[in-house]
């Protein structure tokens, strides 16, 4: 009973990591199915959403809602402004190009952050830590339960807005098929800004989550590539495996260090483990599935 | 009067495929070199210091042009190989007493080794998968770095000695220099004659479309996995250079942040040009010189930069790297030549 419990209790807080990792692979996803990008910069918005969002509470005395509705808006505008200063110049050039554009921006985006912010962990004011909810013998944290709620939220808005706004439909298409997109009077620049702004939105809707949960420092930086083998796993191109990639990561991640964590030498922590093992899921994925649960293969002709 | 070359007569293709391709060249090349061996007499022991990491970084910014500029297989995971060598090298030199001519060999040897591995999925991915596998590797490759505590001293790191060649004791920078500049001569030579091969007309043929190149009958897997082994070697070399410089090797030194540096030193150079690479280690090693210089004026308006002069550098370099990608994509050598183009023309563009 006790393992079992100790297993429910993992499992949950993989759901949690999961959902953050679901955010940021979707930004990774709605950026690549519309402008075949991977952009290297994904974890760096996050850190900005965290920073924003922090700041604005506790410098500027905002609440928690409006802050956070401000800085979404800021992720549109920066996403906006990233997509039209940088990637739009560079269409049509190669993947190693674009790929080091944005690694470019990671670095200019930390520099700045770093120098304006400085290097101190900086934490959300308490909104619902330390109530707790049992379910059953199991405690959950509340701001667990509120994340998954207001997670899913997203998730509903951002499907609906993909599936029956003129605008989302719009970028399906040009998902699907640029040409033809185009010939139907689709705006491919329109749906390049749109999609960036999006991708922005959810790191940032990710990085207040982490900021939420463990603090707003330097240290989230890692969170953006750490989520490669989510999106490799659910396939590039698929939204809906990027969420379920998230959560599959995020639970086999904390699964693994829970259990496995003994076997590293006592005084390296399982941070470094918890570092390293979405790297090797994904060279496991990449050597077994490389195109993922829903992602297409690539269809080559001369 | 001189009469001046206005443009490039090839009548053979010896011709077309020479090292030197003008006598004039031959001579720049020899003042070159005279000027690179007089350095370290002539500069402070700060100087050879830079110079000694841009020789080293030179070495193995050329392995990896030969992977990304020559074959387009995209690797962000340079730092891991040099990581290797390094560790390979010292422990065989200084654990277990290897000369350090095997030590260095071997350390290229076994960064090759573990570059083929890597290089196995290249068959099967690209682009962007390619380059998050490489990417997975570099975090693997930390990881065990920092856990094998026996082998590789853990996060602490190890200590090794200056080497010996032959007897000959190599520790003074400017030895030191010397030994660099005698590699990084070998390998730049090597680099230039893989272009003039059947090897380098391969590896162009699959940079270019792998598809075709494989109607034509080539053979994907061997060579990408050559070009591979050839790049990982150069950066095996290339950290086994590094770690008897430095004495102290941690897993920090051969970071995700190392690979990237790499990386930009060859987008900024130029891609696939020897020249290009040269160039771009060069640029890469100067410019935190270039930033110190800049903040000692500034210090006096904003006295807390000095504590974030390393975030300083990382964002200009970040933005060096999107205006170079921006406004000249085929980097440093490609405007060197726009440079001497026009000088050669002169004053007659047309």
């Amino acid at each position: 009973m006790e393992s079992l419990t100790n297993f429910f209790q993992l499992f949950l807080n993989g759901l949690l990591t999961g959902m953050i990792y679901s955010l940021i692979a979707l930004g990774f996803v709605v950026i690549y199915k519309s402008s075949k990008i991977i952009n290297f910069a994904q974890g760096h918005l996050l850190m900005v959403g965290s920073y924003l969002c922090v700041i604005l509470v506790k410098s500027f005395h905002l609440s928690f809602v409006s802050a956070l509705l401000l800085t979404f808006g800021f992720a549109i505008f920066l996403g906006l402004i990233i997509e039209r200063l940088i990637l739009r110049p560079l269409i049509g050039e190669p993947i190693l190009s674009v790929v080091m554009a944005t690694i470019g921006l990671a670095s200019v985006i930390k520099s700045a952050l770093m120098i304006i912010c400085g290097p101190e962990i900086r934490v959300f004011p308490p909104i619902l830590h330390g109530k707790i909810l049992r379910l059953g013998g199991l405690p959950i944290p509340y701001l667990t339960v509120y994340s998954f709620i207001g997670v899913g939220i997203f998730l509903l808005c951002f499907g609906a807005f993909y599936r029956y706004s003129r605008t989302g439909i719009a970028m399906r298409a040009l998902a699907d098929d640029q040409l033809a997109a185009q010939a139907s009077g689709v705006s491919v620049k329109k749906a390049y800004g749109i999609s960036w702004g999006i991708a922005a939105m959810v790191a940032f809707a990710g990085g207040i989550l982490i900021g939420n949960i463990s603090g707003v420092s330097s240290s989230l930086e890692p969170f953006g590539l750490k989520v490669f083998p989510a999106i490799i796993l659910g396939g590039l191109e698929s939204l809906m495996g990027a969420i379920l990639g998230g959560l599959i990561l995020g639970v086999l991640e904390t699964i693994t260090v829970g259990y496995l964590s003994f076997l590293m030498p006592v005084d390296v922590g399982s941070g470094v483990l918890r570092d390293v093992v979405p790297y090797i899921i994904l060279i496991f994925i990449l050597m077994v599935k490389p195109y993922g649960l829903f992602g297409l293969k690539d269809i080559e002709k001369v | 009067m001189t009469a001046k070359f206005c443009g490039d007569f090839k009548v053979s293709y010896q011709e077309t495929n020479k090292l030197l391709q003008r006598p004039l060249i031959k001579f720049w090349v020899s003042v070159l070199i005279i000027l690179i061996c007089l350095f370290p007499f002539m500069a402070s022991p700060y100087l050879v210091s830079i110079a000694l990491f841009i020789l080293i970084s030179t070495i193995g910014a050329l392995g990896l042009n030969v992977l990304i500029g020559l074959t387009g297989q995209i690797s962000i995971g340079h730092a891991a190989f040099m990581g290797i060598g390094a560790y390979t090298s010292v422990i065989l030199y200084t654990k277990l007493g290897f000369p350090f001519l095997i030590g260095i060999i071997c350390s290229g040897l076994m960064a090759a080794l573990l570059g083929m591995i890597v290089g196995i999925p290249s068959i099967r991915l690209k682009g962007f998968y390619l380059a998050i596998a490489t990417l997975a590797f570099q975090f693997v490759m930390e990881f065990v770095l920092i856990v094998w505590r026996n082998l590789t001293g853990g996060a602490d790191g190890l200590v090794t000695s200056p080497p010996s060649l032959f007897g000959f004791e190599i520790n003074t920078p400017i030895r030191y220099y010397f030994l660099c500049v005698a590699v990084a001569f070998l390998t730049t030579l090597f680099v230039l004659n893989i272009k003039r091969t059947n090897y380098g007309r391969i590896f162009m043929a699959i940079r270019d479309r792998d598809i075709a190149a494989e109607v034509l009958g080539i053979n994907l897997f061997k060579y990408k996995l050559l070009s591979f082994a050839i790049s990982s070697f150069y950066a095996g070399i290339a950290g086994s250079l590094f770690a008897h410089y430095v004495l102290l090797i941690t897993p920090e030194q051969f970071n995700i942040w190392i690979s990237v540096d790499y990386v930009a030193m060859i987008i900024i150079g130029g891609m696939g040009t020897a020249k290009g690479a040269i160039l771009g280690a060069i640029f890469i090693g100067l410019l935190p010189e270039f930033i110190k210089a800049l903040s000692v004026p500034l210090m006096h308006h904003f006295p807390h930069l000095v504590e974030n002069l390393i975030f300083l550098r990382e964002g200009i370099f970040g933005m060096i790297i999107i205006i170079f990608l921006i406004y000249e994509p085929e980097g440093i050598a490609k405007l060197w030549s726009r440079v001497r183009d026009f000088f050669k023309l002169w004053p007659y563009s047309y």
